[in-house]
């Protein structure tokens, strides 16, 4: 089994220096790209291979770069930025690679600029990344050092400038129109589409944002080809995917593995089943915003397409478990506390809906809550769904809800017959 | 009034962006690294550096979570609350700080040594529960650890 983004990553040790990643044929691809390729060759190669969006969109990535504007009238300056600002909670897949082998990261970046003809590149970082930092700015240096960054890289005409941008907390962050914001200096509160960045963008130029796991496979799949990428998946979607799994599991943990590995392979074989005295009830298969899937969806592959069609998302490809010993209200509640904490307060749906769904979970949690409080859920998952809201934020937080009431509907009807928490409630704060 | 060494490293990141004010969220964060907080004093003189209202600034200022406008101690505890840390049962070390310190998430101790805050998901999920104090990482945080953790801070 291939596992070209992790297989140079040690977490015992610190990660390959650059002459120790040149080695492993690091940096090999931007050769091949500004050498070999035209700009539009190394997209539509991307295009080819069927890479999707690791951040959890799922966008084919040389499809999103195609809406770029290129030719003599488009703008000179156009930005890159890598979108490191990893928050959604039960997501710690881009750590490892950033920690792990920032130079792979760098590398990608580089081919990704030259074939959407950027001039300066960022990575906007979460501020907790505080290790990933300290090693991503060694490698910026070295590369600036070995003529991979900076003017006329490797003696061709491309120029590229490369920044770390630490950021300052918040969630909403991660979103690509609100990261652009706060790459501004400003609240970030998300922009209107249209213009998208991939037109307007930060500062007003053509920008790609794209996640730190897409990123680190461009230099893989200019090296060995699409067709290569697409043969490592044992979906449509091609290559492989950071899984990893949390909760109450034996081994929780992070798992590069062919696309398309099923849910039972991830939570039985790789986190080695259940703790001792626990059983399987539920997870979210992505982070945080996914609905829920349940036991009959264990054997469904973890992908794109059929996660969607299962009624959730793939998400970041992080699962967080719900066991039988955790009370799925308290569990939602806890998402929605942060939900509504993390809402940006632009829009007033999200900013006041929210707040309200946290309170009536936690009546609910503390035995004060009557049936009709679950219409009133109900409701809410409607008119904070998608359409209703400035962002994804209020519709994601919609997602766990939803399908909360459709799984567990008997735990939260026994809280308010019951008028307590079946599970003791000792999980509110 | 900034110092000569917080303006040489504001200047450094306003170099990194095409207009000046984009770099103001890096000059608070600046600032508050050598200040531990940032008060009304100080976003005064970071807006009149960075030629902006002060208005404007704090409305930058306390959108951001780590940007703190009100005093900390000198060692910032922040606590994961996010799911798989609730999951794996966070409140139990969020009780072993509440008597070791005697203080609740949002307060600081009377000797101004530790402020305790709640944070969202710090990204190490297969290692829950998790905290960081100032710039480290504890990971499978068990409450009896605490104590020896914290002495590590004076």
């Amino acid at each position: 089994m291939e596992r070209p983004l992790t297989k140079n990553i040690h977490i015992d040790r610190p990660p390959l220096n650059l002459k120790e990643y040149e080695m492993t044929g690091g940096y090999k691809s931007v050769r091949n790209a500004l050498k070999n390729m035209s700009p539009e060759e190394v997209r539509s190669l991307i295009q080819e291979s069927n890479l999707k969006g690791r951040g959890g969109a799922g966008f084919n990535t040389g499809m999103k770069w195609s809406f770029v504007p290129k030719g003599p009238d488009a703008p000179a300056t156009k930005y890159l930025i890598a979108n490191a600002d990893e928050m959604e909670p039960g997501t710690f897949k881009d750590r490892l690679l950033l920690e792990g082998n920032p130079h792979q990261l760098i590398e990608g970046m580089i081919v990704s600029s030259y074939a959407i003809q950027a001039t300066t590149a960022y990575i906007f970082l979460r501020w907790a990344y505080k290790e990933a930092a300290l090693r991503i700015r060694q490698a910026i240096h070295e590369a600036y050092e070995a003529g991979y960054l900076g003017k006329n890289i490797l003696g061709t005409e491309l120029n590229l400038e490369m920044h770390l941008h630490t950021g300052a907390g918040r969630y909403i962050c991660g979103e690509e129109t609100a990261l652009l914001n706060s790459l501004e200096g400003k609240r970030a509160s998300p922009r209107a589409k249209p213009p998208f960045p991939q037109v307007s963008g930060l500062f007003g130029k053509p920008t790609i944002v794209n996640n730190v796991e897409t990123l680190c496979n461009i230099p893989h799949i200019v090296n060995h080809g699409a067709d290569w990428f697409r043969s490592l998946s044992y979906s449509e979607d091609g290559g492989t995917k950071l899984y990893g799994v949390s909760g109450r599991v034996k081994k929780p943990g992070i798992w590069e593995l062919p696309m398309g590995i099923t849910m039972r392979q991830l939570v039985e074989e790789y986190a080695g089943g259940m703790q001792k005295g626990y059983n399987f009830r539920g997870a979210l298969p992505g982070g945080a915003s996914t609905d829920f899937l349940t036991e009959q969806h264990l054997d469904i592959k973890m992908d794109f397409k059929t996660v969607s069609a299962a009624g959730s998302r793939l998400g970041t490809g992080t699962m967080i478990v719900l066991d039988d010993h955790t009370c799925p209200v308290g569990f939602v509640h806890n998402l929605q506390h942060f939900f509504a904490q993390e809402s940006c307060g632009w829009c007033t749906p999200c900013r006041e809906g929210l707040p309200w769904v946290e309170r009536i979970l936690l009546s609910i949690e503390k035995g004060e809550g009557r049936l009709e409080d679950l219409d009133l859920l109900s409701f809410h998952t409607t008119y904070l769904g998608p359409g209703s809201t400035f962002c994804a934020l209020a519709p994601g937080a919609m997602e766990p809800l939803q399908s909360a009431l459709k799984y567990f509907r008997e735990d939260f009807e026994r809280h308010i017959h019951d008028k307590k928490c079946p599970y003791n409630g000792n999980h509110i704060h | 009034m900034l110092s000569s060494e917080e303006i040489k490293e504001i200047e450094h990141e306003v170099a990194q962006v095409p207009h000046r004010k984009a770099a103001c969220i890096e000059a608070l964060k600046i600032v508050q690294k050598h200040r531990g907080w940032v008060s009304d004093s100080s976003l005064n003189a970071v807006a009149d550096y960075m030629e902006m209202s002060t208005a404007e600034l704090d409305s930058i200022a306390t959108f951001y979570n780590l940007i703190f406008r009100k005093p900390v101690g000198r060692h910032v505890i922040l606590l994961c609350d996010s799911i798989s840390c609730w999951v794996m049962g966070y409140e139990k070390v969020y009780d072993a700080f509440k008597n070791h310190l005697g203080i609740h998430f949002g307060e600081t101790t009377p000797d101004g040594r530790f402020t305790l805050l709640p944070n969202v998901c710090l990204g190490t999920c297969d290692h829950a529960p998790a905290l960081m104090i100032d710039e480290d990482t504890y990971r499978d945080v068990k409450e009896e650890q605490l104590e020896g953790i914290l002495e590590k801070y004076k």
